[in-house]
C-alpha cells in the first residue's frame, strides 16, 4: 500500500496548531501578538547590541580579534548543543513514547521510518525553536560586523540547521536506550533528576571557578600563549566547531564548503543511524512505555507533620493544603526544580560574597548601602521566577479535576487561600534567608537591615499574589506539564508586572535611602520627616494593592470558570 | 428534591440547552436519555454547579446552585462521565481529600473510606497511586467519593461506561438501595435497557429541549407507541429511525 506523506502524518500536529492560532486571533488575541512582538524585538535588540559592542570592541583589535569572535561563537555554538542536547532528551521521550497520537499512529499501517521521521520533526521544533530564536540576534551581529551581506543569511541557516539536527538524532537515541532500559515513566522521573542536576552541577562549577579571573592578563606567561589558547579549537570533533569555522571562514575569507558539507553529511549519516536503532528498539520501547508506575504509598507522613500543625484550620482547607504538598513531593518534574533553585541560591550568595567591596582596606560605606539596597530589587527578580515556577501554575494544575472542586461545597476563596499560603510560606522563608544572608555578608547597618528585611516581606506577600492571580487569569488547563506553564503568554505578563512593582518600590524606597546615606556620612543622627513617612506610606500601599487586587481578580476569574 | 427552571445555556451563539424546566421528586430515580450532543452533559454540569446556566435556574432541596451554592452541593453527589482525578494521591487519600471537601473527618470517615473501598473493590488498591488505576477502576473510585458524604441526591452522567458486569450490576443495586431510603438519582445514559430496568420516569433531551417525559408507560401512551419497548421510542422521538442500513454500511468493506 501507498504510505502516507509526512506532512499527512504530523497532520493532527500543524492542524491544532493552526486552530490554536484562529481562536487567539478570534478571542482578540492581537494585544497579545503586539505584547510579545514587542517584549521579543526588545530582548532580540538587547542581544544583538550586547553582542555588536564586544564584536566591535574585538575588531578593533589586532591579530587576535577574529580570533576571539571565533572562539566567543565556538563556546556560544556549544553552549547551544550542550542545552539542545538535553532538551531533546525529554522531549524525545514526550513524543516518542507517551504523546496521546501514539496509540492511534502506532495502531495504523503507518511504517517504522515514517514514525521516525515524524515524531523526530516533531522532537526537533519542540526542543529547538527557543535556540533558533536567540541564534538570530547573535549571528547578525556577526553579519553586521563582519559586512556579511545579504547572502550570509541563507548562509547561516545552512551552517545552523544541521546543528540543530544533529542534537535531535543524538538525544532521541539516548532517550530510546533509557526506555527500554527502564519503563518510560520512571525514566520521566529519572531525566528530570539527572538534567536539572546536571544543568545545576555546571553552573554550579562554572561559578566557583571565577571564570572573571581568567580574564586577567597576568594568568597567561606571554601573548603566545594567550594566542595558542584561542587557536586551539574548543572540541574538534563536536558540530558546533564546524558551524563555528563555517560562518567565521564565510565572514572573513569567503565561502568554504568543506565545514558545510561536514555538517550535512554528518547529519545524513546520524539520521539514518538514528532509523536503524529505531527500528531495532522501538517496539520493545514502546510496549516497556506503557507499563504504568507502580508503587504503594503507605506512609502518612505529611498527614502526622503538616497535618498536625495546621490542625486549628477548618477540615477542608487542612485537606486542601495537604492535597498540595503530596501532589508536589510526588511528582519528580516539580520538585526536582528545587536542585536548580538551590543552585541558583548559591550562587547568588557566592556571587555577592566576591564583590571586590572588602578588597581594599576600609569598606566604603556608601556602596555597602548601594548593593543592600538595589539587593532588594535582584532578590526580587529571583523570587519572580521562583513564584513563575511554582505558584503561576497553581491554579492551571487543577483544572482536569475542577469538576471536583467545583461540584463540592468547597469555598473558591478557600481555595485560593490554601493556594497562595502554600506557595507564599517557602518563599518567604527563602526571601527572608537570601535577604538576611546577604545583609550579614555586606556588613549593613541595622538600619539597612530592617528596611530592606521589611520590604522583602512585603514584596514576597505581593508576588506571590500577583503569581498566583495571573496563573488564574491565564489559565492553561490542557497543559500536562507543569514546567511548560510558566512560559506561556500569561507568564510574561506576570514577569513585567512584578518588574513593575519591584521598579515603583525602589523608586518611593530610594528617597528614605538617599537622605539616611547623607545623614550617615555628615555623622548626623537619622531624621524620620513627613517626606519618609509618606514614601513608606506609598511603598507599603502599593503593596498592599499588588496583594489584595490580584487575589481578588484572580478569584473572581475562577468563579466564572467554565468546563 | 432536584427543580431545574426554565435553564438556557449558551455558548456564543450556539444554544445547548434550551429552556429546559425539570422536576425530580425525592424517591426518585430519574433517567435522562437523548442523542450526543443533546446538551446532557450540560444539563447535568448545570445542575452540579460546574456550568452557570445562561438563564433560569437549578434547586436543590430549595436550595440556588448558584446563590446558595454551599448549601445545595452539600446535598450532592456528581459523577462526571469522564474520571479525572489527581494521578498522585492513593485511593484512600483522594477520598479522605474529597469527604474533607464537605467538612468531614475523623474515625466516622475512616470507616466509611473502608466500607466504599470493600464494597467496590478497592481495598487492595487503598495505598496505590491513581496513576496506576485502570479507567473502571478509577470510575468506582470517584463513585465511591461521590457517596463519601452520604448525599441527599446524585446526579450522574454515563455511570455504566468502562466498568465490568459485576460493578455494573452492584451500581445498579446501590442507586436502588440509595433510592429506596429516600435518595433521589438523575442519571444520564446511553444504554436504554439499563434506563427501561432501572428508572422510575425518563425525560428525552434533544436539540437543548425535552421532547418527552414520564413513565416509558406515560411515553407510550403519550406516543402512541402500543408495547413499543423504549430503544423504539427512543429512536421515533430522536428521529434515529432514518439512519442508514447497517448492512448498507458495513458491505463497503466486502468490495473486492
Amino acid at each position: 500500500m501507498t504510505q502516507p506523506s509526512l506532512w499527512h502524518v504530523l497532520q493532527p500536529k500543524w492542524r491544532t496548531t493552526l486552530q490554536r492560532l484562529r481562536e487567539e486571533r478570534d478571542r482578540g488575541g492581537h494585544r497579545k501578538l503586539i505584547v510579545l512582538t514587542i517584549v521579543g524585538a526588545l530582548f532580540w535588540l538587547g542581544v544583538f547590541g550586547v553582542l555588536y559592542k564586544i564584536l566591535k570592541y574585538f575588531r578593533g583589535v589586532e591579530e587576535l580579534g577574529p580570533l576571539l569572535a571565533g572562539k566567543l561563537l565556538g563556546l556560544v555554538l556549544l553552549s547551544f548543543i550542550s542545552i539542545l542536547i538535553l532538551s531533546n532528551v525529554i522531549t524525545a521521550l514526550s513524543s516518542f513514547f507517551l504523546a496521546k497520537d501514539l496509540d492511534l499512529l502506532v495502531s495504523a499501517p503507518v511504517d517504522w521510518l515514517r514514525l521516525y521521521l515524524a515524531k523526530l520533526g516533531e522532537t526537533l521544533l519542540h526542543s529547538s525553536w527557543m535556540v533558533a530564536l536567540m541564534a538570530v540576534p547573535i549571528l547578525a551581529a556577526y553579519g553586521v560586523i563582519y559586512q556579511g551581506g545579504l547572502l550570509f543569511i541563507p548562509y547561516a541557516a545552512l551552517a545552523i540547521v544541521p546543528m540543530l539536527v544533529l542534537p535531535a538524532v543524538v538525544g532521541s537515541a539516548i532517550t530510546l536506550v533509557l526506555v527500554n532500559l527502564f519503563p518510560a515513566r520512571r525514566t520521566r522521573d529519572l531525566l528530570s533528576i539527572v538534567a536539572l542536576g546536571a544543568a545545576g552541577g555546571v553552573i554550579l562549577l562554572f561559578r566557583i571557578i571565577r571564570p572573571e579571573q581568567l580574564a586577567r592578563p597576568e594568568g597567561f606567561r606571554n601573548l603566545l600563549d594567550f594566542i595558542t589558547v584561542l587557536r586551539t579549537p574548543t572540541s574538534p570533533f563536536l558540530p558546533s566547531e564546524w558551524a563555528t569555522k563555517a560562518i567565521m571562514g564565510y565572514l572573513r575569507h569567503g565561502f568554504d564548503p568543506l565545514p558545510l558539507l561536514l555538517l550535512w553529511t554528518t547529519a545524513a549519516g546520524f539520521i539514518t543511524l538514528g532509523a536503524l536503532l529505531h527500528r531495532e528498539l522501538y517496539a520493545q520501547g514502546f510496549t516497556k512505555a506503557q507499563e504504568g508506575a507502580e508503587r504503594f504509598i503507605r506512609g502518612a507522613f505529611w498527614r502526622w507533620t503538616i497535618g498536625r500543625l495546621l490542625r486549628p484550620l477548618p477540615v477542608a482547607k487542612r485537606e486542601f493544603v495537604l492535597k498540595d504538598i503530596r501532589l508536589f513531593f510526588r511528582d519528580t518534574t516539580q520538585w526536582s526544580q528545587l536542585i536548580l533553585l538551590a543552585v541558583l541560591v548559591v550562587v547568588y550568595l557566592f556571587n555577592i560574597k566576591a564583590l571586590p567591596l572588602f578588597s581594599g582596606e576600609q569598606v566604603p560605606f556608601f556602596y555597602v548601602t548601594l548593593v543592600s539596597f538595589l539587593n532588594l530589587g535582584l532578590s526580587g527578580f529571583v523570587l519572580a521566577s521562583i513564584a513563575a515556577r511554582f505558584i503561576f501554575p497553581a491554579v492551571s494544575l487543577e483544572g482536569r479535576q475542577m469538576w471536583l472542586l467545583r461540584s463540592s461545597p468547597l469555598d473558591l476563596r478557600a481555595l485560593l487561600w490554601s493556594k497562595y499560603w502554600v506557595g507564599t510560606i517557602p518563599l518567604l522563608v527563602l526571601a527572608l534567608l537570601l535577604t538576611g544572608l546577604t545583609n550579614v555578608l555586606l556588613k549593613v547597618s541595622p538600619f539597612m537591615m530592617v528596611v530592606s528585611l521589611t520590604t522583602i516581606f512585603a514584596l514576597t506577600l505581593a508576588i506571590a499574589a500577583l503569581a498566583l492571580g495571573f496563573g488564574a487569569l491565564y489559565p492553561q488547563f490542557e497543559t500536562e506539564n507543569a514546567a511548560q506553564i510558566p512560559t506561556s503568554f500569561g507568564g510574561l505578563v506576570f514577569m513585567m508586572a512584578t518588574i513593575a512593582l519591584l521598579a515603583a518600590v525602589i523608586l518611593c524606597l530610594a528617597g528614605p535611602v538617599y537622605a539616611y546615606l547623607r545623614a550617615a556620612n555628615a555623622g548626623e543622627p537619622v531624621r524620620i520627616d513627613a517626606l519618609t513617612i509618606a514614601a513608606f506610606t506609598a511603598a507599603a500601599a502599593i503593596c498592599t494593592a499588588a496583594t489584595v487586587i490580584p487575589l481578588r481578580l484572580g478569584l473572581k476569574k475562577m468563579e466564572s470558570f467554565e468546563f | 428534591m432536584i427543580r431545574l427552571e426554565n435553564i438556557t445555556k449558551h455558548y456564543g451563539s450556539f444554544v445547548a440547552v434550551d429552556d429546559v424546566s425539570l422536576h425530580v421528586p425525592r424517591g426518585v430515580l430519574y433517567g435522562f436519555l437523548g442523542p450526543n450532543g443533546a446538551g446532557k452533559t450540560t444539563t447535568l454540569r448545570m445542575i452540579a454547579g460546574i456550568l452557570r446556566p445562561t438563564q433560569g435556574r437549578v434547586l436543590l432541596g430549595g436550595d440556588d446552585v448558584h446563590t446558595d451554592p454551599l448549601a445545595a452541593k452539600m446535598r450532592l453527589g456528581f459523577i462526571p462521565d469522564r474520571p479525572f482525578v489527581y494521578d498522585k494521591l492513593t485511593g484512600a487519600e483522594f477520598l479522605r481529600f474529597v469527604a474533607g471537601l464537605y467538612g468531614q473527618e475523623g474515625d466516622a470517615v475512616e470507616r466509611r473510606i473502608a466500607e466504599l473501598l470493600e464494597v467496590f473493590e478497592l481495598t487492595s488498591w487503598k495505598d496505590e497511586l491513581v496513576e496506576a488505576y485502570s479507567h473502571g477502576m478509577r470510575q468506582k473510585l470517584i463513585i465511591s467519593s461521590a457517596l463519601i458524604h452520604r448525599p441527599e441526591c446524585i446526579v450522574v452522567d454515563e455511570p455504566m461506561v468502562g466498568l465490568d458486569p459485576k460493578a455494573a450490576r452492584l451500581l445498579k443495586d446501590i442507586f436502588r438501595q440509595f433510592v429506596g431510603k429516600g435518595g433521589t438519582v438523575l442519571m444520564s445514559t446511553h444504554t436504554l435497557e439499563v434506563a427501561e430496568a432501572m428508572c422510575d420516569r425518563i425525560a428525552i433531551i434533544q436539540h437543548g429541549r425535552i421532547v418527552a417525559s414520564g413513565t416509558v408507560a406515560d411515553l407510550r401512551h403519550q406516543h402512541q407507541a402500543g408495547d413499543a419497548s423504549l430503544e423504539e421510542l427512543f429512536l421515533k422521538l430522536t428521529g434515529g429511525a432514518h439512519v442508514r442500513e447497517l448492512a448498507e454500511v458495513l458491505g463497503r468493506g466486502d468490495a473486492p
